[in-house]
């Protein structure tokens, strides 16, 4: 079953490697078809019911974005821009998580809303509700897609394994156990995935400080190899030239601390549909808070790994291109070299397990999302309006096989035409900033009306792609869009999604001031002001979730001061 | 979770058991039979201490959230 590695692969696997992977196959399988006989209500197989716990829910919200190309890709950007890469897990979404929980949760679990894009229905109408649902099926699968493309890429690089073997048996796994269990089956193997991730990967930082002496000695080491900025996470922010990657503080801070993390972390319904199955509203705030804390932790599984490559590997990694030419390694092969430097059989089965797992829960959560979007507000809104919930089950099931052959697909049409890679993540990034523009003004401007709500978020998303093709046609327009001729391409990702977020703000303030809103009544459970959110004042201090919150605030200020 | 039914913490537990066994299995045989080419920092045995970790905690959960136990 499993190819045999090349004699030019990073790793080579051991049978009792092999068994640990093939374990893991066989339990997820097994937990789709335990789960398969508690799945026959729409709630049960959209909504697992919504009787998951808060840590349940909480890891798994944090699993489902924890795919395995976050974890090589974010270590490969450590040993390329040294710790700067920690802004993507700590401002890039503590902040946010903590809003999600503490402000935004109330209302989209009181609205009792199956989705992001329903909750949009509720608060702006149908207009709203299908530009951000099939905006968002489209970008799933085919992000889904690029994920499986290059999961198996990695696998043929550091296993030898042939391509159409990695992402036939990896997405045949995923569409199984998603279509017998539904999203409770894809929280129980997150959940499960979650554990095997840090099982396998947290023991590469470990040894790694003992290989280099402790991170004293290992700041040392990285000053001398590469340069002592790479250690600082704010003092080279200054100026667009200081720092490797490019940025300025101000593209961190409101561009990707306070839209796109914002956009991501509280608006996609990858992640979001995770913790609407909390079982209640506290565990439902709590979910977000758990998973802040665990993220603010993964740095040291996946930055750390990356830094330390930069310290202890005897070769220098480059870029792709300059790899394939030299026949070295590339940044991107960081996280697999520093696991076939320390992890001997056994551990390196486990190792690579992990970045299987990591791989199937991306996909997982996409295909679950897509699947609940898809049925809910596009079939069932626009198509058949009123079937039995036993069709609408029926439907989630078939597709859920549709959107892993979907995806399928578009990993083999992005093996054919590499570029579309680019397009579609940019295309990906277009739609967030907007629509977190949109539902934080629903939420709490309760004078924002339908008209503005559409346009604000039409107006939003064009304005992104306009920016985006401007840059493309005449690359001297960076020093406008990003405020820089030096910025890169992260920086203006960020600036273009604040200039967007802002475009959709003041075209839904402006419209929603020419047209009638709706009256209080119409928007309780729905908006600030309107809506009773119950009392935590009987509950002891350490039950409540803005105690916790206020915790992982703490640690996240001590961190960022820590590694200034 | 669990009310009529079997826990994640126990399929957690299951897998943490079964790695942990072909771990330290694997890290036995290893330190009796050492490789031509060890990984680094080898002389600690990583996936002996790492593997008994592993079963232990998964030991536990597996006893802990057995189906049918009341916790």
């Amino acid at each position: 079953m499993i190819a045999v590695s090349a004699p030019t692969t990073l790793v080579h696997l051991s049978a009792v490697d092999i068994a640990i992977i093939v374990f893991y196959f066989a339990l997820v399988l097994a937990i789709g078809l335990y789960l398969r006989g508690r799945s026959h209500t729409g709630e049960d197989f959209f909504m697992a019911g919504r009787e998951m716990t808060a840590w349940i829910a909480g890891l798994s919200f944090l699993s489902a974005n924890l795919g395995s190309l976050e974890l090589m890709g974010w270590a490969a950007a450590a040993y390329q821009y040294g710790i700067l890469a920690a802004h993507w897990y700590w401002i890039g979404a503590i902040p946010a998580m903590l809003f999600l929980g503490i402000v935004m949760m109330p209302f989209y679990y009181i609205s009792k809303t199956h989705s992001v894009p329903g909750y949009l229905k509720l608060r702006f109408g149908e207009a709203s509700r299908a530009l951000s649902a099939v905006s968002f099926a489209l970008m799933t699968v085919f992000m889904s897609g690029i994920n499986m493309y290059s999961m198996a890429l990695v696998l043929k690089v550091v296993l030898g394994w042939d391509i159409n073997f990695s992402i036939w048996v990896s997405s045949a796994t995923v569409a199984v156990y998603v279509a017998l269990g539904g999203l409770r089956s894809a929280i129980f193997n997150e959940v499960l995935q979650f554990i095997l991730i840090w099982a396998g990967a947290a023991l590469i930082p470990i040894l790694g400080l003992v290989e280099a002496g402790g991170w004293s000695n290992l700041r040392l080491q990285i000053a001398r190899n590469a340069s002592a900025e790479y250690t600082h996470l704010w003092s080279t922010l200054g100026t667009f030239k200081e720092n490797p990657m490019g940025i300025h503080w101000t593209g961190i801070i409101f561009g990707l601390g306070f839209i796109i993390s914002f956009g991501y972390w509280t608006t996609d319904f990858l992640v979001v549909q995770r913790v609407l199955s909390a079982k209640d509203l506290r565990s439902a705030k709590m979910a977000p808070i758990i998973g802040a804390a665990f993220k603010m932790l993964v740095p040291f599984i996946v930055i750390l790994p990356g830094l330390l490559g930069l310290a202890v590997l005897p070769m220098k990694l480059t870029g792709e291109t300059a790899a394939i030419a030299s026949g070295g390694h590339s940044y991107n092969e960081v996280l697999p070299l520093m696991l076939a430097r320390y992890c001997g059989p056994g551990l390196l089965g486990l190792g690579i397990t992990a970045l299987i797992a990591g791989f199937m829960s991306g996909m997982a959560g996409n295909v679950s999302a897509f699947t609940t979007v898809w049925t809910y507000d596009i079939y069932r809104a626009l198509i058949k309006k009123s079937e039995s919930d036993a069709h609408y089950v029926s439907m989630g099931r078939w597709c859920t096989v549709l959107g892993v052959l979907i995806s399928v697909g578009t990993a083999y049409l992005v093996m054919s035409f590499a570029s579309i890679m680019d397009y579609v993540q940019a295309l990906f990034s277009f739609f967030i900033a907007p629509l977190y523009g949109t539902v934080i003004l629903g939420m709490l401007w309760k004078r924002a009306t339908s008209a503005g709500g559409f346009w604000g978020l039409f107006a939003g998303t064009v304005s992104s792609i306009s920016m985006w093709a401007w840059v493309k046609i005449d690359p001297a327009a960076l020093r406008y869009v990003a405020l820089s001729p030096n910025a890169r391409d992260m920086a203006e990702n960020m600036y273009r999604a604040l200039w967007s977020w802002i475009v959709c703000v003041v075209v839904t303030v402006v419209v929603s001031y020419m047209t009638k809103g709706k009256s209080d009544a119409e928007l309780s459970g729905l908006v600030y002001g309107v809506t009773a959110i119950p009392h935590e004042a009987a509950v002891p201090i350490y039950h409540r979730p803005a105690f916790w919150a206020t915790v992982v605030a703490v640690f996240f200020v001590a961190v960022n001061i820590l590694f200034w | 979770m669990r009310e009529g039914g079997i826990s994640i913490w126990f399929f957690i537990g299951v897998s943490l058991l079964v790695n942990g066994i072909l771990i330290v299995g694997a890290g036995i045989w290893e330190f009796f039979h050492p490789p031509a080419n060890p990984v680094v920092l080898f002389r600690l045995h990583a996936n002996i201490w790492w593997g008994a970790l592993l079963l232990i905690f998964g030991l536990v959960y597996c006893v802990k959230f057995l189906p049918g136990r009341k916790t």
